[in-house]
């Protein structure tokens, strides 16, 4: 462990030039939202800031943000990242195991106790106390406690740690339990995503080490300068939404022309993340531009909304019975309503004729 | 009716109470000039909502040609927020009338659950609407059910509308945008972005149940009840067609 080398230190050692250097942090500012005059700020933290230890924590979850993490373009290549935030413990990606593994995590929560992030992928399952998920012959939820206790922070990782996501579906069998519910005395940001998108991973991680602060956060505890807006707000499809114009049927005329995925169920009207803008995989695409609608895989209890084709929400969760939605009950209610109308329209009128004759009966002693 | 100037027709030296019955008067001056303004651009508004909401859920057919020659679902969309706009207004409006109007004013906003002979008068007036009560009472303001249905649809639903409506334009609007700061909590309160839309998705099919249901009401209690209804909307004065006690 090399805790007191810097971030510059690090990448230098690694054969990263300082151009290289300092077109990484423009690049950060950048993508933090930042003007060009942040850049001596980043490059003098990077210069004189030891690395913050990180222990990244695997829970209940498919890997899949360690996956897009490792693949993160702008803050520089996978390697950088992953020297720069001295990844201390990461089950997954470190090369120790066992016993050996299990050290280095006690070793740094007493090193640096008080001053490292914790970062979880995935969530701890609490029924049967927690047995659905071990980690080195213990629940998962007793290690994400112990680490927890003197963490500076915890980021949670993917909609797994953020929300739940599959494993907390309905039923929720093991009761996967999204990670602020369980921490509840740290400060938590959640990334949520299935998986977050890459540079969002580390633009988070690189901002915290830059202002050691955490990013600032909306009423959900997510940072703002990624969750702040849908994904309809940036699309470049919206055009197409504002003239009216839509896919009505994959393979359609429109879906060749790509108008707008509202009709088939897009879910970028009510997502927020920052797929439209920063893209994935260096920018490449992203769901929308690859003719698919958005599923809205960052918001809470995206597997229990219904359909990912239907844009009004599945209410048979709700009682109302299989393939009923919000218009479906309204038109129902609506029909028996009017219906109602009409046969109590019908017998008053009788009711009426029955008693023409009497005055001062019905009010209408005419 | 021949002194419809007169603001208080009948006796004046009776005050008349919401939900008591009316007695021995002909003409009452109850719904004053701003009520019965709210009432009908209220009504518009609601019906500009209610159609260009649907359509926002469900929307047109697709339109062919370039983007840049048309701009439906924007038009769909700014009525939708200019008719919301106009309705919340007008809904503040009304409760500040509530405390300046007349007594009758207050009556949509007040559920007078503790009192007796509220719920006498509503079960009452049930019994008529199932064809059990052969003569209706005749009421100055509201019958305790018209209270009873205009309490919750019009003055719970507008407030519900009215949140889960703004929550919903502060996501457009940005989260620094005051929408956001006011009703921005709905969203997490009601679980997400998607849920709120079906709130306010099934608030519009609960609020049409209650237009079908007052307009059919008014017309048929303009017909058959004692009292006068749908001019009353208009003019202000409730009549009465006969001048027996109760």
């Amino acid at each position: 462990m090399q805790g007191l080398e810097t971030f510059y230190e690090v990448m230098r050692r690694q054969g990263i030039t300082r151009r290289s250097f300092l077109k990484y942090c423009s690049l950060t500012a950048a993508a933090l939202g930042l003007g060009p005059e942040f850049v001596p700020q980043i490059a003098h933290a990077m210069e004189t800031k030891p690395r913050t230890p990180v222990l990244w924590l695997h829970g209940l979850e498919c890997t899949c943000c360690s996956e897009s993490f490792i693949r993160s373009a702008h803050p520089l290549a996978k390697d950088v990242v992953l020297s720069m935030i001295s990844l201390d413990y990461d089950d997954t990606l470190m090369a120790s195991a066992g016993h050996q593994a299990e050290a280095i995590l006690h070793e740094v929560m007493e090193k640096y106790k008080g001053n490292y992030i914790l970062a979880v992928e995935g969530n701890p399952p609490l029924n049967e106390d927690g047995m659905f998920c071990i980690i080195g012959g213990k629940p998962f939820i007793d290690q994400l406690r112990m680490v927890a206790k003197d963490a500076k922070a915890v980021i949670s990782w993917g909609s797994c740690a953020s929300h739940g996501c599959v494993q907390a579906a309905r039923p929720n069998p093991t009761r996967a339990t999204p990670v602020h519910e369980v921490i509840t005395d740290k400060p938590i940001i959640k990334v949520p995503g299935c998986p977050p998108i890459a540079e969002v991973m580390t633009g988070v991680i690189t901002y915290m080490l830059t202002f050691d602060r955490i990013p600032e956060l909306d009423r959900q505890g997510r940072p703002k300068m990624f969750y702040s807006q849908r994904i309809h707000d940036k699309c470049y499809r919206r055009p197409h939404f504002d003239a009216g114009q839509f896919v009505e049927a994959f393979d359609d005329e429109g879906a060749r022309k790509g108008y707008c995925l509202y009709k088939v169920g897009c879910k970028g009207p009510t997502t927020y993340n920052a797929c439209s803008t920063t893209r994935w995989n260096e920018g490449t695409s992203f769901p929308i531009q690859a003719g698919h609608g958005c599923i809205g895989c960052s918001e809470d209890g995206f597997w229990d909304k219904g359909s990912w084709y239907a844009r009004l929400t599945d209410l048979h969760n709700a009682g109302f019975g299989i393939e009923a939605n919000a218009d479906k009950i309204g038109l129902t209610a609506a029909a028996t309503v009017g219906g109602a109308v009409a046969v109590h329209a019908a017998v008053s009128a009788l009711k009426r004729a029955q008693h023409k004759g009497d005055v001062g009966h019905q009010g209408d002693a005419k | 009716m021949s002194s419809i100037e007169h603001p208080d027709i009948g006796r004046p030296d009776e005050f008349h109470v919401d939900g008591e019955t009316a007695g021995r008067v002909t003409a009452v001056y109850v719904y004053e000039a701003p009520v019965r303004l709210w009432h009908w651009i209220n009504a518009l508004s609601i019906t500009v909502l209610a159609v260009t909401g649907y359509l926002i859920g469900s929307p047109l057919p697709t339109l062919s040609g370039e983007a840049s020659a048309h701009y439906l679902m924007g038009t769909i969309r700014f009525l939708h927020f200019a008719a919301g706009y106009i309705f919340a207004v007008g809904f503040v409006f009304r409760i500040y009338w509530a405390f300046v109007g007349n007594h009758h004013a207050r009556q949509l906003f007040v559920l007078p659950f503790w009192r007796r002979s509220f719920w006498a008068g509503l079960l009452g007036e049930a019994k008529w609407y199932l064809f059990l009560e052969r003569r209706p009472k005749k009421y100055i303001g509201h019958n305790p059910l018209a209270q009873f249905a205009m309490f919750w649809a019009i003055g719970v639903g507008s407030i519900f509308m009215i949140v889960t409506g703004f929550a919903l334009y502060s996501e457009g609007a940005g989260p620094d945008s005051w929408q956001a700061h006011l009703f921005g909590w709905v969203i997490p309160l009601l679980g997400g972005s998607m849920a709120v839309h079906t709130w306010h998705h099934l608030g519009m099919w609960a609020i049409l149940l209650f237009v079908m249901i007052h307009i059919y009401a008014a017309v048929r209690e303009d017909i058959m009840s004692r009292q006068s209804i749908v001019s009353t909307m208009i003019s202000g004065v409730r009549t009465f067609k006969d001048d027996d006690p109760d």
